[in-house]
């Protein structure tokens, strides 16, 4: 029974200790505990957070830079291939025209050659008729004096005309 | 928890080899040994912290224990005196008019008058030592978090964390509600650790049996009833005194029946604290007492591998009792201060 039975002077005392426990506890320790737990957990919650984001607009950077990449790349083949495109269009058109200005040239050449052909051939003509008159004119006056002299004559204009 | 442990010891020892700490009573041994007698003045309280007797060569037996303050309150005076005046109950201490006697272990007084008891006995100064470290811990814990704000725990920290947080998330939350567990987060959490630290004392041999004595149960279970039903609120005593649901007459037998539940709750938390650590105290103190019945050595072998076993069960035992006494005093606050919403949902 004594077992059982709650002795006063111990109550008052567990009583006396606890309170002070509890006092001392409330004040100095569990406020302080829990609250720096609840922040800590909060900073590494806003922490994980903000490394997400963090992640996130670094595969958004990186998919831009991508797609700039990408843009940057086919502006690169157009602009190539357009002036690849001109470069050839200036060979052609340069090709043609030195083309058809060589063609001018030759045909503006092959024309004066048969023009002064065609002059010299008149000059020859009008010479060759001119020599053939004068020629005859000779022999003709030749014919009356002798016929020695005359051949003579011939032989030397001949000969003239071969000189010539 | 070695620390704990070690600090403890360290203690101890200064209590012992205090050269003040002795009182030293020489009996005579004729008594033969009693394993109830043994058992009972081991998980009693007394004016003294006895460690161990010892047998001189002329057969007398010395007591070696640490002598405690007596604080008496007797019509109106105050009498303080050490407990090595009584020595061990062969002297009586004399002041002024009265005249106290050690009988049984208790003090009474020769002429009859009130007595009322506040000495610093065995079980208070266990108490105050399981105080002075459990204080210390968790100051020194706090300043830790101060100190090294945001970081991760470490040393004592990160033990007591865990256990803090799981008292608070898986104890008192879930059981008091979210709303107004704040209001008795510092009684339940010190009720905690209050308990668990005097169960672990209490496993120390020649240790005291604080928490399982009953008046130190009794006062943890009054605390705890006197908080659910400061802060019951209207549906509280509404289930009390008119059970939503319960045919008028019915209630002239739930009214009785729910106020005796008032006081069985805190009667069931007294108990079973009481009841389970004394318990452990006396299966091994009987274990123990195997040894000396059958005066044989060599039981020392398998007895003490036995005491061994049940005081890791013990060590087990002194902190789940500490977490059940808080788990139902956070249920009972948590059903005095529940707003109901929904009776059908309720029950």
């Amino acid at each position: 029974m004594e077992l059982v039975t709650p002795s006063v002077g111990l109550i008052f005392w567990t009583t006396l200790f606890f309170l002070i426990v509890l006092f001392l506890l409330k004040k100095y320790a569990w406020k302080v505990i829990l609250d720096s737990v609840d922040q800590r957990n909060k900073s590494i919650e806003e922490a994980l957070q903000a490394a997400e984001r963090a992640r996130q607009e670094v595969r958004q950077l990186q998919a831009r830079s991508e797609e700039l990449l990408q843009e940057a790349r086919a502006e690169r083949e157009k602009i190539l291939r357009e002036a690849r495109a001109t470069a050839n269009r200036l060979i052609a058109e340069a090709q043609e025209k030195a083309t058809a200005e060589a063609e001018q040239l030759i045909k503006q050449a092959q024309e004066t050659i048969r023009n002064e052909k065609s002059a010299a051939l008149t000059e020859l003509k009008n010479q060759v008729a001119t020599l053939s008159l004068e020629l005859t004119e000779k022999i003709l006056r030749h014919q009356l004096s002798n016929r020695q002299a005359h051949e003579e004559l011939i032989k030397q204009y001949m000969n003239d005309l071969k000189v010539n | 928890m070695s620390r704990i442990i070690l600090n403890l010891l360290i203690i101890k020892l200064l209590l012992i080899f205090s050269p003040y700490a002795f009182s030293q009573g020489e009996h005579a041994s004729q008594q033969e040994f009693s394993a109830k007698d043994m058992i009972m003045h081991h998980i009693a309280d007394a004016y003294d912290w006895h460690f161990f007797d010892y047998h001189k060569s002329d057969s007398t037996v010395v007591h070696v224990s640490l002598p405690l303050p007596v604080i008496l309150l007797t019509e109106g005076h105050l009498d303080i005196f050490l407990s090595s005046e009584f020595h061990h109950g062969e002297h009586q201490v004399v002041r002024g008019d009265r005249v106290y006697r050690l009988v049984d272990g208790h003090i009474q007084e020769a002429n009859g008058k009130k007595v009322i008891d506040l000495s610093f006995t065995k079980n208070v100064t266990s108490m105050f030592i399981a105080c002075i470290i459990l204080v210390s811990i968790f100051l020194s814990v706090a300043k830790d978090y101060q100190q090294r704000a945001g970081q991760a725990p470490r040393g004592l920290q990160a033990f007591i964390e865990p256990i803090v947080l799981f008292i608070r998330d898986d104890v008192i939350i879930p059981n008091v509600g979210e709303k107004k567990y704040k209001i008795y987060l510092p009684y339940l959490m010190t009720l905690f650790f209050f308990i668990w630290i005097n169960n672990l004392l209490g496993l120390i041999p020649t240790g005291a049996n604080a928490s399982g004595n009953i008046a130190f149960t009794f006062t943890l279970a009054a605390f705890t009833a006197i908080i659910t039903n400061v802060s019951g609120t209207k549906d509280y005593w509404k289930h009390i005194f008119a059970m939503p649901g319960v045919p008028k007459p019915m209630l002239l037998i739930m009214i009785p029946v729910e106020l005796i539940g008032i006081l069985t709750k805190p009667f069931a938390l007294m108990i079973r604290l009481f009841a389970n650590i004394t318990a452990g105290h006396i299966v091994i103190l009987c274990l123990v007492s195997f040894i000396f019945i059958f005066k044989n050595v060599l039981l020392g072998l398998p007895v003490g591998l036995v005491v061994i076993a049940i005081t890791f069960l013990e060590l087990f035992v002194a902190a789940l009792q500490a977490y059940i006494f808080t788990l139902l005093s956070s249920l009972f606050i948590g059903l005095a201060v529940e707003e109901h919403e929904h009776h059908a949902a309720h029950h």
